[in-house]
């Protein structure tokens, strides 16, 4: 913001800013890199160590044993099913939200967000309770030869649950500061609904859509607690990647379990640095306007 | 215009489809199931509901679970203040990386996590050898349960303050500095209560999320009967005995708990907006 000011020749303006005596800022610093060693650094850095402790081809081995490659598969094709039905309850929830004045507005929000507050354990315990064997609804799927407890279905909807909030939480405020104006413009100009939405909305909306995306992803194929609880640990058939990681580690079989882990770990860290590129960009965008 | 602006009428097109849709899928994934915990827990009545919450063995995991996630709430207010404080105020090198780990605890997998920390301080673990020569239990014990809510927790302290410290205005502390405060009684008088309202709302919410944790927790807590059994593990083994109705109104406890507490936190937001006021 600085800069086109400067260049028209005004003096800038010289401020002694206030800051902490270097000792203290010195003190500070170290305080918190000794925090993220203990917290950040050594974990992510012991998954790696355990998993090269027997080498290169144990890793691969470990990587490409097909209990292992079912269980990337799973996790994919959960994420390719709750992503897209999120997503799209995400940019629904927020054009309803966003741009229109209705009562209740405030609950609506607070009840989207409830699958937060709500623990992954009871996420899954929800679901046996409406759909496993020993209920009605879930008896008479049964007798229709459907099975949706102990096997994908299951896993699908756990999930669907625990990544709920994702997309809306993250368009709702970014909708909510960009207004209505441009869409109503649109509207005086003859735009129709589904014009306004395609050309107005989602491209000012189209990296905030991504990021939620993203952030969906990335809990769907970490998910562990509710899974866990309506999976039944069938190998090679209801076993996500965390489950395995679990499995694997249960038996004692430490590097592979960590090799396994090693993936969850890039992907996480892949993750969070997406994020950060994308919030500068954010701010980079709205500091020119 | 401010008249004009509060009577604004809708006049974008699908309100009655977006709405229509929201409300249903909210229903289906969200309320209808969580509904099913009353529908199991209610018909027990009173008495065995009651019983079934208040046995030993489900007291001292409700303990364990509330005493271990408000400790670490604590510990992770004083390291997220910290954190917030370095990553805002001051430069050094490997900053922005260290400001984008901030997220780990978010992005990594619970499970990873939890076989993580159960080897760190495992007996040969890196950080298991110091603490056994300090006599210090971790592993199998409720302090390897705070150590892990800690790594949970933190994040949503960091990143509650953040956005509240970088909007601080720098006349504040000039003015207290001109009036001869010192940076300490700077910091105590003045930035720590104007930040107080977003470290409750982190410490909250890390607080809550700590409460119902369950894959990096029970690694590295052994999950001994009355000694290391947090409330989620409980939910679980009541499942695996197909207790429903015991397994719900366990649950149920847990619900109304962190329900109080997102209440707690919206009166919290709208106390701070009123102090702006």
């Amino acid at each position: 913001m600085s800069t086109p000011l400067l260049s028209q020749g005004t003096p800038p303006v010289v401020r002694k800013k206030i800051s902490d005596p270097l000792p203290v800022r010195i003190l500070l610093i170290g305080l918190t890199l000794l925090f993220f060693i203990g917290f950040v650094f050594l974990p992510l850095g012991l998954v790696f160590a355990q998993a090269f402790q027997k080498g290169w081809d144990f890793y691969l081995e470990a990587i490409r044993e097909p209990y292992t490659i079912e269980a990337v598969k799973l996790t994919l094709t959960t994420v390719a099913i709750v992503v897209p039905l999120n997503a799209f309850f995400g940019v629904t929830a927020a054009w309803a939200i966003t741009k229109f004045s209705f009562p209740g507005k405030a609950a609506l929000k607070t009840l989207l967000d409830l699958p937060f507050a709500v623990s992954p354990v009871i996420a899954g315990l929800i679901f046996v309770l409406l759909l496993g064997s020993r209920t009605p609804f879930g008896s008479w799927l049964g007798e229709q030869g459907i099975k949706i407890i102990f096997s994908t279905p299951g896993i699908i909807i756990a999930t669907l649950f625990v990544t709920f909030p994702f997309v809306a939480r993250e368009l709702i405020p970014l909708m909510e500061a960009q207004g209505r104006d441009e869409e109503e413009a649109a509207l005086t100009l003859g735009a129709k609904g589904w014009q306004i939405f395609g050309k107005i909305t989602l491209p000012n909306i189209r990296w905030g859509l991504l990021y939620g995306m993203i952030l969906c992803s990335a809990r769907a194929i970490g998910e562990f607690g509710a899974v866990s609880v309506v999976s039944g640990h069938i190998r090679g058939q209801t076993n996500t990647i965390p489950l395995h990681v679990e499995i694997l580690y249960s038996e004692y079989n430490f590097t592979a379990s960590f090799a396994v882990a090693s993936l969850l770990v890039f992907l996480a860290l892949t993750t969070v640095i997406v994020k950060a590129v994308m919030e500068n960009r954010f701010q980079k965008n709205s500091s020119q306007h | 215009m401010a008249i004009f602006q509060k009577k604004r009428r809708n006049i974008l097109p699908g309100f009655g489809l977006s709405m229509g849709y929201t409300v249903f899928y909210l229903s289906a994934v969200v309320i209808v199931p969580l509904s099913m915990i009353f529908f199991n827990a209610i018909p027990m009545g009173w008495e065995p509901f009651l019983s079934a919450v208040t046995a030993p063995r489900v007291l001292a995991s409700y303990k364990l679970s509330f005493s271990t996630a408000f400790l670490a709430a604590l510990f992770d207010a004083v390291a997220g203040l910290l954190t917030a404080w370095v990553l805002v105020r001051y430069r050094f090198p490997g900053k922005a990386f260290l400001d984008a780990l901030v997220d780990i605890p978010f992005a990594l997998p619970t499970a990873v996590a939890g076989i993580c920390f159960a080897t760190l301080y495992s007996p040969v673990g890196w950080l298991g050898e110091i603490t056994a020569k300090w006599n210090i239990e971790v592993i199998n014990s409720p302090t390897g349960i705070v150590v892990a809510l800690i790594f949970i927790g933190f994040p949503f302290v960091v990143r509650t303050l953040q956005p509240v410290l970088e909007e601080l205005e720098p006349e504040i502390e000039e003015s207290a500095h001109c009036l001869g405060a010192t940076r300490l009684q700077t910091f105590r008088k003045i930035l720590l209560p104007h930040l107080f309202p977003a470290l409750l709302t982190g410490s909250t919410l890390a607080f809550a999320r700590g409460i119902g944790e369950y894959g990096s927790v029970i690694f590295i807590a052994g999950n001994l009967p009355m000694k290391t059994e947090i409330a989620p593990l409980m939910i679980m083994s009541k499942l695996d005995q197909y207790d429903y109705n015991g397994a719900s109104a366990v649950a149920l406890v847990l619900l109304v708990i962190s329900f109080s507490m997102i209440l707690l936190l919206n009166a919290i937001q709208e106390w701070q907006q009123k102090e702006y006021r």
